[in-house]
């Protein structure tokens, strides 16, 4: 209930406050969303190693992948991922049609140019939750029409 | 109670071993050492049997003739390993499981430590005061 609003007041000052620092120094925008991500990187691999403390081996990729959509994205946002597409050679793409932080922007095209910022750290918890699970990946995200927007999610073969 | 508990990371390095200090301390790395081979073994050939819902707890791993060694393997490949001594009235598999259990519900705290990077030893002393909880008191 509350829970969730709070987390979304915190994440919205946290870009707040990193593009801030970044705007009094010369840093450029790149490594705005890089240390963002690399925040979410963090706490992806603790919030991993609490959630599937109880759960039963992975036995492949797309089980991992399963697990992400499913009860990942449930103890963050309180819903599922609405889509996930595979070419069964490591790229999958998760489609959110509501995602939860950027529902409290306006849906129309006046913000859609700062809402990778809102996208950065959520990329960072995937990545970060991957890593931990044994999958090396890149993930990049982008918004075609707010609120809906999709992760890709490219694992790094050995 | 154990006699050497040791936490071993993805990469197979260990993150965390202790033993009761009166005996060869190295004898027991060498046993943690070469259990994870038969660690290894395990989750391998779990892999191709039916999914079973208590694949993290491994059982023994094997018995010498003074000591037994049980292993868990948790979701993000770190290891866990207890070596008990055999002269012991012989634990029952509950008392283990309850032992991994603890290990790693305290290891996960570790990782919730935004102070601890993933991959560095484990300094921790509310992890330390746990593990001494679980150790043959040295005499």
């Amino acid at each position: 209930m509350a829970d969730e609003a709070l987390f979304q007041f915190l994440h919205s000052e946290l870009i707040q406050y990193i593009y801030k620092s970044g705007a009094n120094g010369e840093t450029e925008n790149g490594k705005n969303i890089t240390k963002l991500e690399a925040m979410g990187f963090r706490v992806g691999q603790g919030l991993i190693e609490r959630f599937t403390k109880e759960t039963p081996r992975f036995k492949d990729e797309l089980d991992v992948m399963k697990f992400i959509c499913k009860d990942f994205w449930t103890c963050l946002f309180k819903k599922q991922i609405d889509n996930l597409r595979t070419n069964h050679q490591g790229i999958y793409v998760l489609q959110d049609n509501s995602f939860r932080l950027l529902s409290q922007l306006s849906a129309g095209k006046q913000y859609l140019e700062h809402a990778p910022k809102y996208l950065a750290f959520t990329c960072g918890l995937v990545r970060g939750g991957l890593s931990d699970l044994g999958l090396k990946s890149v993930v990049t995200a982008e918004v075609a029409g707010m609120p809906a927007c999709k992760f890709q999610v490219m694992i790094q073969k050995a | 109670m154990a006699v050497c508990i040791a936490v071993i990371a993805k990469e197979n390095y260990p993150l965390y071993i202790r033993s009761v200090p009166t005996q060869n301390e190295l004898k027991f790395h060498y046993t943690v050492h070469t259990s994870l081979d038969v660690v290894e073994e395990k989750i391998s050939a779990a892999g191709k049997a039916m999914a079973d819902q208590r694949e993290l707890y491994l059982g023994l791993l094997y018995p010498t003739e003074d000591y037994k060694v049980y292993g868990y393997v948790t979701n993000s490949k770190v290891k866990f390993v207890i070596v008990v001594d055999s002269s012991n009235t012989s634990l029952r598999d509950n008392e283990i499981r309850s032992m991994f259990r603890k290990l790693h519900n305290s290891f996960t705290d570790v990782m919730c430590n935004p102070f601890y990077n993933p991959g560095d030893p484990v300094q921790s002393k509310v992890f330390e005061g746990m593990v001494s909880g679980m150790m043959v008191q040295a005499s």
